[in-house]
């Protein structure tokens, strides 16, 4: 029982890491239709500048955090500028191969500019303390990140439910022509998706390198694949769902490896794609919107 | 108008990249057609090392060693009259580079090869040494089948390693947490995407059960994975005397650090993929505490071999020497040995001499060469102790 319970903290933490990233995808899909396979390298990006943050300019690490979310806030919306909005009229395909593209660059050019080897997290920037509940070893790294990314759900469930800018997203989300009949500047609208996608991403990077103690170049494309399969998991373009996704995501993978082989775990994570696609497409939150004639 | 004025550009853009990748290849030919030209005044020795990647602390740490040796050498009047030149080259801890580097390299006439670090990337090499006849040393590969072919039980002919292999160090593991830590039950968490690691748990668990000890679980990972919480803490529930965690230490140290997080107190033991300053950065001190593996030497050894080695090596680079510097600086050794006694800088000769060696005294132990090129010699038990590594025991074969 007490196993089962130290799992699920395992998982909770995990799942938070997942779903930070699953709403940037999420949120980009929603309002222009595009899966960017970039996401997880921003959240790469993220989780470096808060290595330098810590380490060059000194910072702690919740200073480390809003560092890297605006660094990432303003890389996501110069992305979209360059690099999304030209193909904005072109076929779907184009911006998809465009946003690999941004992928591969993005780790290249981290790769080419600091060197392929593992960064570390100094210690200090989080010492750690254990907290001994009932056998349970809970860290106050797993309580970190799990309150940080419920806190940053809230903000953002916040801003899309009662600000006139949420409210311009999901008008934009909706019908992204009859918005700019209401006079919503669609461009302003998307530019600031992308910022808050690009922002929890970073957070959620920043919390991979403290979790894990280090960032590497190539260390956002497995999360990022993972994080997409819990955005679909939740219906992908509905906030809610990216989040209980990701959380569905890090506690299915945990579970597998903790009671089953853990070799299977990511064949367990994408074999989830594959079912849920197949059953139910729209995800788990999705509504079935049929044509209207 | 406009369009075609777009179509121009694209045009001009496309034919400066064209250009930009043909001069960069361009480039790249001349400098091989260079180093040809001096090579009756040297004898040019390649360094096929990982100095990125995975791996990076091995070879980096291995080229520092084959480096200093090459510069004592080269100072005491070189090999057969002539200075060594080293060549070196980064395989980025990849077998299909390692296999292009090796091209490289035999383009470049060199006598011989020394690394990669790891047997899978040795493995990538060693197709074009063979073809080519050129030996490679490998200064820490300690998969079986790395001088031996699996399938026909013949040595190849000109690899050569002077480490020793898997088959003893998993059982001078086995041996040590059976006997020194008396434990009674382990649990073995190994790297499976590795041949190296699925070799060293196979003779841990062959010799733990003959002395005796049960082996709970074989759990795995995989190159890459950082999370491993979710086995820990079924392996945590198990509550094993000994924990036997081989693999390399990029997973090794985060491994062990949620390890302790998780509260997890028995002692753990690796091989010689720990061997990495990385371990304490990633891990910190505390965490490594009662934490063992098996390696080539110790730097604390009091023989003055030894303390020469470390000497000179602290002197040059401002740092401790680790087992794999000590295994360069050996393999470098080896191979002037093997030139001496060839007479000749010919690889079809070193090659042979290099299979005939007795008694070679090296930093990393004494050792003569087998029919399988394996060397015969002592294995040490490393302790970490406060971020140290201490020499636990010594056990010759």
């Amino acid at each position: 029982m007490l196993e089962l319970i130290q799992q699920i903290v395992n998982g909770l933490s995990l799942g938070a890491i997942y779903a930070l990233i699953a709403l940037g995808y999420t949120m980009v899909y929603g309002i222009i239709k595009l899966i960017n396979f970039a996401h997880g390298d921003i959240m790469m990006v993220g989780g470096f500048v808060g290595f330098f943050s810590l380490t060059l300019l000194g910072t702690n690490i919740l200073v480390a955090m809003l560092v890297a979310m605006l660094v990432c806030a303003i890389l996501g919306v110069l992305i979209e500028k360059i690099a999304y909005r030209p193909l904005r009229t072109s076929t779907r395909i184009a911006a998809l191969i465009t946003a690999i593209g941004v992928s591969l660059f993005l780790e290249y050019t981290t790769i080419f500019a600091l060197g392929p080897a593992q960064k570390i997290f100094p210690d200090s920037a989080f010492p750690l303390k254990a907290y001994d509940i009932a056998g349970l070893s809970i860290l106050n790294k797993d309580v970190f990140v799990v309150v940080s990314a419920v806190v940053l759900m809230l903000v953002l469930q916040y801003i899309i439910k009662w600000t006139k800018t949420g409210k311009a997203m999901r008008a934009v989300s909706l019908d992204q022509e009859a918005a700019v009949l209401m006079g919503i500047s669609v461009d302003k609208t998307i530019s600031v998706t992308f910022a808050i996608g690009s922002a929890l991403a970073a957070a959620a990077g920043v919390m991979y390198g403290v979790y894990y103690s280090t960032v590497n170049p190539l260390m956002g494309i497995i999360p990022g694949l993972k994080a997409f399969v819990a955005a679909v998991l939740g219906g992908i373009g509905i906030v809610p769902g990216a989040m209980v996704g990701g959380f569905v995501i890090g506690l299915l993978e945990t579970m597998v490896s903790g009671y089953g082989n853990s070799l299977y775990r990511d064949a367990v994570a994408f074999g989830v794609l594959i079912l849920i696609l197949l059953i139910k497409p729209t995800g788990l939150f999705g509504k079935d919107t049929g044509e209207k004639v | 108008m406009k369009k075609n004025n777009r179509k121009k550009i694209a045009a001009l853009v496309i034919m400066v990249f064209m250009l930009a990748i043909v001069a960069g290849c361009g480039g790249g030919a001349a400098d091989n057609g260079d180093k040809a030209g001096d090579k009756t005044e040297t004898i040019n020795v390649g360094l096929n090392v990982e100095l990125s990647g995975g791996v990076a602390s091995y070879g980096t740490n291995a080229r520092d060693g084959a480096l200093l040796a090459i510069e004592q050498i080269n100072a005491e009047g070189g090999v057969l009259g002539m200075q060594l030149k080293p060549i070196v080259r980064d395989c980025k801890s990849i077998a299909d580079e390692a296999m292009s580097v090796s091209a490289a390299l035999v383009n470049e006439k060199i006598v011989a090869q020394i690394g990669p670090l790891t047997s899978g990337n040795v493995a990538g090499s060693t197709p074009i040494m063979m073809e080519n006849h050129i030996p490679l040393i490998a200064p820490a590969a300690t998969a079986v089948n790395v001088t031996v072919d699996e399938k026909t039980g013949k040595t190849n002919e000109y690899i050569f390693r002077v480490c020793f292999i898997d088959p003893f160090q998993g059982t001078l593991m086995a041996q040590f947490a059976a006997e020194n830590m008396e434990a009674k039950t382990a649990v073995i968490y190994g790297d499976n995407s590795s041949d190296y690691a699925k070799g060293l748990a196979q003779y841990f668990e062959k010799t733990f059960v003959e002395k005796g000890g049960k082996i709970l679980a074989t759990e795995g990972y995989v190159k890459d994975d950082r999370d491993f919480r979710a086995t820990l803490t079924k392996i945590k529930g198990m509550n094993p005397d000994f924990i036997y965690v081989p693999g390399y230490y990029q997973e090794i140290a985060p491994l062990i650090k949620q390890a302790r997080e998780l509260g997890i107190t028995a002692p753990m033991g690796g091989g010689d993929g720990w061997d990495s300053p990385d371990m304490v950065s990633v891990a910190g001190n505390e965490a490594l505490n009662n934490t063992y593996f098996t390696n080539h030497y110790s730097s604390e050894d009091k023989d003055p071999n030894v303390v020469q080695f470390v000497e000179a090596y602290q002197a040059k680079y401002n740092k401790d020497p680790d087992g794999f510097a000590a295994l360069g600086y050996d393999s470098v050794k080896i191979m002037v040995l093997g030139l001496e006694e060839a007479g000749e800088a010919d690889p079809g000769k070193l090659a042979a001499a290099l299979s005939n060696i007795t008694d070679f005294v090296g930093i990393t132990g004494n050792m003569s060469i087998d029919e399988q090129h394996n060397p015969v010699k002592a294995g040490v038990i490393i302790e970490f102790k406060d971020g140290k590594q201490v020499m636990n025991t010594r056990i010759q074969p």
